[in-house]
C-alpha cells in the first residue's frame, strides 16, 4: 500500500538558503509523527510545502502515490490533507461558528450552493458544533474569532481542523500559547484522532513530555534537513539529536 | 444546556436595538416606496421614487463585491450600462415592444456575462489594486465605445425612444363607468403607475434574491475570502473561482438594474448609465449606508438620492425664511447646494465610520 503522504527529495530556496533540503520521507495512516527541531529547523516550511502553500524549488509529493506537486492548496484541502496554523490564521470578524462552519461546509461541497434549503443549513451548523463541543468553544460560538483569548484561538484553529474531516492531521505547535488547562482538551482529541487507525498524523511539537506521550516515531529537521527519522527511543538517544536538543553547536552556525 | 445558552445568544444577536433601528428604517422606506405614487403624486418625486428602487439593485449588488468579498471593481456602470443599452438599441431599432426589451435586455446581460467572466479569470488572480485598474480600463473603453458607435448607440446624445405601451401614460389601467380613466386616491390609473410597478417588483424581487445569497453557505464563503483568503484556500475553497461567481452575479444584477433604468427613462445615454460620476454615487451610497450589510444599500441610496434632488429646495426655502437673519441666507443660497452635500458626507462618515446600517448594528452589538 502506498504512503498516505510521501515526499521525494524535497527542498525550498529562499534566496540561497534552502529552508527545506532534499527531505524524503513516507508518512502511513495509523501512524502519529512527531517533527521536532529547533526554531527556524524548517518544520513549519515543510507543512507548507505539504499543503500547497508553498510550491517546492526541487522535489515531489506524492498522496497515496499520485504525484499532487503541482496542485492548489484547496484541491490538496478537498483531496483530505488538513492543516492548522502556528501562527493562529482565522476569520477574525465571523464568529467562532461560522468558522467552523465554513471547514464543514468545504468539506461537504455546499459552498456553491445559493439557494441552499434551510434544513441543510442547520445540519451544517450542528456539525459545526459537535467540533466546537469538542474543543471546548461551544459558549463562545456566537462571539467573533478575534475577541476569543489567545488559547481559545488556538483551539478554534484545531476546531477547524478536525471540521476539514481530513485523512492527514499536520498539527503546527498546537498548544503553544495555551494554558496548563487548555493543553490536555487538545493532547487528548489527537489521542482521539489516534484510536483511528486510517488518519496519518503529524505534530509540531517542542514539549518533550507531549512528544514521549504522544509520538510513534520522531523525525528531526535541523537546518532544513531531515537528521533523523525513527523510533522515539532510538532517535533521542542519537547523539546528533543531543547534540542539537542540548544547544550545543552543530557545525558552529546554530542560532538561539 | 450549551444548545440554549447559543440560541439565546443568537436571540440577544437578533434583537437588539441597533438591528431593530436599521430593519425599522428599510421597512419604512420600503412601504414608502411601495406606496409611493399614492404618497407623492407629483412628477418629480415619481422620478426620484424610481431611481431609488432600482439604485438599491444596483448598489446591493456592488455591495456583494465590495463589502462582503472585498472585491473593488469601478466596472459596475459598465455592466450597467450594458443592460440600458442593449434594452434602449433594440427599442430604438425594433419599436416599442416587449420582445425588444427581452432580446435587448437579453443581449445586454449575456455580453456583461461574457466580460466579466474574462475579466474575472484574467485578473482575478492578481493583486486587488491591479484588479481595480482593469475594471477602471475597461470602464473607459465601453465609455469611449459608446460615444465612437454612435450610429447605434447615439452618441454622446444617447438614445431616446418608446417603453412598451403598457407603460405609456396614454394607456388605461383601469377604466371608470364613463370610459376615462380611474383615478384611485386622486391618481390616475395609467401606464406611469405600471411602469413603476415594474420598476419596484422587479427591483424588489432583485433585493431579495440578493438577501438570499447573502444568508446561503456562499454568502458566509465570500465574507472568509474576504477576512482571509489564504485561509479561505487552504480549508478548501477555490477563492478565484469563487470571487469570479460573485463578480459575475453582481454584473447580472448590475446589467438586470440597467433593463429596468432603460425601460423607465425611455432615454439611455453616457450620462445616465456608464459616466463615472454614477461610479462615484455608487460608491458612496454603498459607504455611507455601510458596506456588507445589504440593508445598509437601501439607506444609503434612499439619503444621497433625497440629498441630491431636494437639498437645493430644502436650502431655497432655508434662504427665504431666513431672510431676515444677516448671514444665513447667504449660507443656505441655493447654488451652494454641493458644499452643503459635501459637508453632509462628512458629517455622515464621521459619525457612522462602518456606514448608517454598519454603524447601528454594531453599536447595539457590543
Ligand atoms: N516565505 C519565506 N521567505 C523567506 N524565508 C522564509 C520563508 N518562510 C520561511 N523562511 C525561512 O525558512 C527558515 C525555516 O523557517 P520555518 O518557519 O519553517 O521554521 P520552523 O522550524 O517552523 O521554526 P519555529 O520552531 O520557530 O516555528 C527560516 O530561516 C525562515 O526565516
Ligand atoms: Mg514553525
Amino acid at each position: 500500500m502506498h504512503p498516505s503522504i510521501e515526499t521525494r527529495n524535497l527542498t525550498i530556496r529562499f534566496g540561497g538558503h534552502a529552508a527545506v533540503a532534499n527531505v524524503s520521507c513516507a508518512f502511513r495512516p495509523g501512524e502519529l509523527t512527531v517533527i521536532v527541531g529547533p526554531n527556524g529547523a524548517g518544520k513549519t516550511t515543510f507543512f507548507n510545502l505539504v499543503s500547497g502553500q508553498l510550491r517546492p524549488s526541487e522535489g515531489t509529493i506524492l498522496k497515496a502515490g499520485r504525484d499532487i506537486t503541482a496542485t492548489s492548496p484547496s484541491a490538496r484541502a478537498k483531496s483530505g490533507i488538513g492543516r492548522a496554523f502556528q501562527l493562529t490564521n482565522l476569520f477574525p470578524k465571523l464568529s467562532v461558528l461560522e468558522n467552523t462552519r465554513l471547514a464543514v461546509q468545504a468539506r461537504r461541497g455546499v459552498g456553491p450552493r445559493i439557494f441552499s434549503r434551510a434544513a441543510a443549513w442547520s445540519d451544517l451548523g450542528e456539525r459545526a458544533m459537535e467540533h466546537l463541543r469538542a474543543t471546548r468553544l461551544d459558549k463562545v460560538a456566537l462571539l467573533p474569532a478575534a475577541a476569543l483569548p489567545h488559547g481559545d484561538q488556538r483551539k478554534l484553529e484545531v476546531a477547524l481542523l478536525l471540521a476539514m474531516e481530513p485523512d492527514i492531521f499536520m498539527f503546527d505547535e498546537p498548544t503553544a500559547g495555551m494554558s496548563v488547562h487548555e493543553a490536555p482538551v487538545i493532547l487528548e482529541l489527537i489521542e482521539t484522532i489516534k484510536q483511528d487507525k486510517s488518519k496519518t498524523i503529524l505534530l509540531v511539537e517542542h514539549k518533550m513530555d507531549v512528544v514521549r506521550a504522544l509520538a510513534d516515531r520522531i523525525a528531526v529537521l535541523h537546518n532544513g534537513a531531515l537528521v533523523a527519522d525513527g523510533n522515539p527511543e532510538t532517535v533521542m538517544a542519537m547523539p546528533i539529536v543531543r547534540e542539537i536538543y542540548l544547544g550545543t553547536p552543530v557545525g558552529g552556525e546554530e542560532a538561539a | 444546556m450549551t444548545d440554549t445558552s447559543a440560541t439565546s445568544h443568537r436571540a440577544a444577536k437578533r434583537f437588539n436595538t441597533g438591528r431593530i433601528a436599521v430593519y425599522a428604517i428599510v421597512a419604512a422606506i420600503g412601504l414608502a416606496l411601495m406606496f409611493a405614487p399614492f404618497l407623492f403624486p407629483d412628477v418629480r418625486s415619481q422620478q426620484v421614487a424610481a431611481r431609488i428602487c432600482i439604485f438599491i439593485a444596483l448598489v446591493a449588488s456592488y455591495d456583494l463585491l465590495i463589502g462582503y468579498t472585498g472585491i473593488v471593481s469601478f466596472a459596475h456602470t459598465m455592466f450597467f450600462g450594458l443592460g440600458a443599452y442593449g434594452t434602449a438599441i433594440a427599442l430604438k431599432q425594433m419599436g416599442p415592444g416587449w420582445d425588444a426589451v427581452f432580446l435587448g435586455g437579453s443581449a445586454g446581460v449575456a455580453a456583461a456575462i461574457i466580460l466579466a467572466i474574462a475579466i474575472g479569470l484574467l485578473s482575478l488572480r492578481v493583486k486587488a489594486i491591479f484588479f481595480a485598474m482593469v475594471t477602471l480600463a475597461a470602464a473607459s473603453v465601453m465609455m469611449v465605445l459608446a460615444s465612437q458607435l454612435s450610429d447605434f448607440t447615439g452618441g454622446e446624445d444617447g438614445l431616446v425612444y418608446s417603453a412598451p405601451k403598457l407603460f405609456s401614460p396614454a394607456t388605461k389601467l383601469m377604466t371608470g363607468d364613463d370610459g376615462k380613466v380611474l383615478a384611485v386616491f386622486d391618481v390616475r390609473m395609467n401606464g406611469k403607475i405600471a411602469a413603476y410597478y415594474f420598476v419596484f417588483l422587479s427591483s424588489l424581487a432583485l433585493f431579495f434574491a440578493m438577501l438570499r445569497i447573502v444568508a446561503s453557505p456562499l454568502g458566509t464563503v465570500l465574507e472568509a475570502i474576504r477576512e482571509n483568503e489564504l485561509r479561505a484556500e487552504a480549508i478548501g475553497y477555490r477563492v478565484v473561482a469563487y470571487r469570479t461567481a460573485i463578480f459575475v452575479i453582481a454584473a447580472v444584477i448590475a446589467a438586470l438594474a440597467g433593463i429596468l433604468w432603460a425601460t423607465w427613462l425611455k432615454y439611455t445615454g453616457p450620462d445616465t448609465t456608464l459616466s463615472f460620476a454614477i461610479m462615484i454615487d455608487i460608491l458612496l451610497m454603498v459607504v455611507i449606508g455601510g458596506m456588507g450589510t445589504m440593508h445598509g444599500a437601501v439607506i444609503g441610496v434612499t439619503v444621497m438620492s433625497l440629498a441630491q434632488f431636494y437639498l437645493k429646495d430644502l436650502m431655497e426655502a432655508g434662504a427665504i425664511a431666513t431672510a431676515d437673519i444677516p448671514v444665513l441666507p447667504h449660507l443656505l443660497e441655493p447654488d451652494r447646494w454641493l458644499l452643503w452635500l459635501g459637508v453632509l458626507f462628512i458629517l455622515l462618515v464621521y459619525f457612522f465610520p462602518a456606514g448608517i446600517a454598519g454603524t447601528l448594528m454594531k453599536k447595539a452589538g457590543e
